[in-house]
């Protein structure tokens, strides 16, 4: 196939992917430059307001007020998302290792069972915990009848909450790639290493983990990238009262009706991300080298 | 197996346990759930014996039904756009020469992917609202193609690339020119890749929540953005059951995806 009807096959796709996805990214950077229109929208003039408000307020005499409150709320994301990472990839990791160790066709169902969740819509998995942690869910009523407590415990609504959901989210983006990455060891190395009386610890330190790093390190992109701007877990399990910057855009543009400030917050979390992904996409190309 | 060495690298000590407990936490909340939709009690977590009864609820409930049938009709136009568009898209990245922009065409249509979902959803609302577009379904319909675009293609060229250009040579060889080389050869063996992605792009379509709640206008409400509604407002057994109905819907087709792509896999 020639490179006229390679393009002509490719461009339906480019198309419909440029105009509606990459073209309002463009265009969301524009209205990140505009004044708020009370009613939604945008209006004349342009101004770098919309930035200034990620450290300062206007006061009522129009003054520069310094006020951190919403570069917490960052913060707060990036620390989370940063947990959320790390977290997935203590847990998931000796999973990924696990089923590298079973036999062909045990892997098959391993690997379905993993991937399975990712398929099942993130709304329903987040509400389910709602059932378990809340006052009256599983988690309470269970440790009110063993008779551990009388009064049941604030589980839902707090940080830890939402980094359950978080995790319970995003660990099967951690545990494909670095098991696709190991799924290629050479047996022959790890009896290779013991023979020359390394332990457990040495083979893992060794061997598997350099080998697994790649795969972890994409892992940690692929959980990094959407824990930082997830708007479900915080949204229902931080009780939307623990602000995080995807309930903080989407806020924006309902109830705050400040669109340049959600275009500027967007924007920038499409920065780091795009970021993120093109400096792994880099260290890749390197280790290929 | 040499029996003399004790040291097995395939085992090692507690994880097999450990890794059962990660299953657990995978899948012991859904079934929690399910669990309490066939509760009787309109006390969620008090059990009152097994029954139905929500799931008669739930579907005589005509706004979810009015939601159901709006998700369902985007559903299906954004899975035939979005299928046709990534199976040409897939062979012209697989079989295509390209001298130059093979990565930026790559890179672009993993966009949907690698931005996140949040910013996808209301840089569409932006545009659609700057266009003037207010159509209601229309826009969704619209939104969903283009991220149903990369689940689509990626089991397509995933068959493409593993199924090898010998038989397309072999039937080039037989003077077939482009159009009945991919009647006859190539459409056929990508069959079963092509609906796995289609099911994958109806699932991913039926679930999406974020970008359809901000796109979506009064009249064009789908079902998640319908269930979300109903949970912002309390635990309800509507809700489990409802809840559990998506989940059944999606676990089915997931599981179909999967049992057609394999089929044909040796051909």
């Amino acid at each position: 196939m020639g490179p006229n009807r390679t393009w002509l096959l490719i461009a339906p796709a480019m198309l419909v992917i440029g105009v509606f996805m990459v073209l309002p990214l463009f265009l969301a950077v524009g209205y990140s430059f505009m004044t708020a229109n009370p009613y939604g929208g945008v209006t004349a003039p342009a101004t770098f307001d919309a930035y200034l408000q990620f450290l300062y307020q206007r006061d009522f005499d129009d003054s520069l007020v310094f006020s951190p409150s919403y570069a917490l709320i960052i913060l707060r994301s990036v620390y989370l998302a940063i947990a959320t990472t790390i977290i997935c990839l203590v847990l998931g990791l000796p999973v990924a290792w696990y089923i590298v160790c079973q036999t062909p066709e045990r892997r098959r169902i391993l690997l379905f069972a993993v991937t399975l969740p990712f398929w099942i819509n993130t709304l329903i998995r987040t509400y389910c915990w709602i059932l378990i942690l809340r006052d009256e869910g599983l988690a309470n009523g269970a440790l009110r009848h063993a008779g551990i407590i009388s009064d049941p415990l604030p589980l839902l609504y707090n940080d830890g909450s939402i980094l359950l959901g978080l995790v319970y989210t995003f660990l099967p983006f951690m545990v494909l790639p670095i098991y696709s990455t190991l799924e290629r060891i050479d047996p022959r190395l790890i009896e290779a290493a013991h023979d020359l009386y390394a332990g457990r610890a040495a083979v893992f330190r060794r061997i598997v983990w350099p080998l697994a790093r790649p795969g972890a390190l994409a892992g940690a992109t692929l959980v990094f990238a959407p824990a930082l701007g997830s708007f479900l877990a915080p949204d229902l399990l931080g009780g939307g009262k623990k602000l995080l910057i995807g309930s903080l855009i989407q806020m924006q543009f309902t109830s705050s009706r400040n669109w340049p400030f959600g275009a500027a917050l967007s924007t920038v979390v499409t920065v780091v991300v795009l970021t993120v992904f093109v400096i792994r996409s880099r260290r890749v190309e390197e280790e290929r080298r | 197996m040499n029996g003399a060495k004790t040291f097995d690298w395939r085992h090692t000590p507690g994880l097999s346990v450990y890794t059962a407990l990660i299953f657990v936490f995978f899948y012991a909340p859904l079934l929690i759930l399910v669990i309490y939709a066939f509760n009787s009690s309109r006390l969620v977590t008090v059990w009152a014996g097994f029954s139905f009864k929500w799931f008669v609820a739930v579907a005589n409930n005509g706004a979810i039904r009015d939601a159901a049938t709006n998700s369902i009709i985007i559903a299906i136009v954004a899975t035939i756009a979005s299928t046709a568009i990534a199976t040409a898209g897939a062979i012209a990245l697989e079989r295509g020469r390209l001298r130059f922009g093979r990565g930026a065409a790559t890179a672009l249509i993993a966009m949907p992917l690698v931005v996140p979902e949040i910013v996808v959803a209301i840089t569409t609302l932006i545009f659609f609202s700057g266009l003037g577009m207010h159509h209601g379904l229309i826009n969704l319909m619209i939104a969903h193609t283009v991220f149903c675009i990369p689940f689509a293609l990626l089991p397509i060229q995933a068959r493409l690339r593993d199924m090898g250009g010998t038989l397309e040579e072999a039937g080039r060889d037989l003077y077939a020119d482009e159009w009945r080389l991919f009647r006859r050869v190539t459409l056929p063996l990508l069959l079963p890749a092509i609906s796995a992605g289609a099911i994958m792009a109806f699932v991913v379509s039926l679930d999406d929540f974020l970008i359809s709640m901000m796109v979506s206008s009064a009249g064009s409400t789908t079902l998640p953005v319908y269930i979300y509604g109903m949970m912002r407002l309390g635990v309800t057994p509507e809700v489990n059951a409802i809840s559990t109905i998506l989940l059944a819907v999606s676990i089915v087709f997931v599981a179909a995806a999967l049992l057609v792509g394999r089929r044909n896999r040796f051909a």
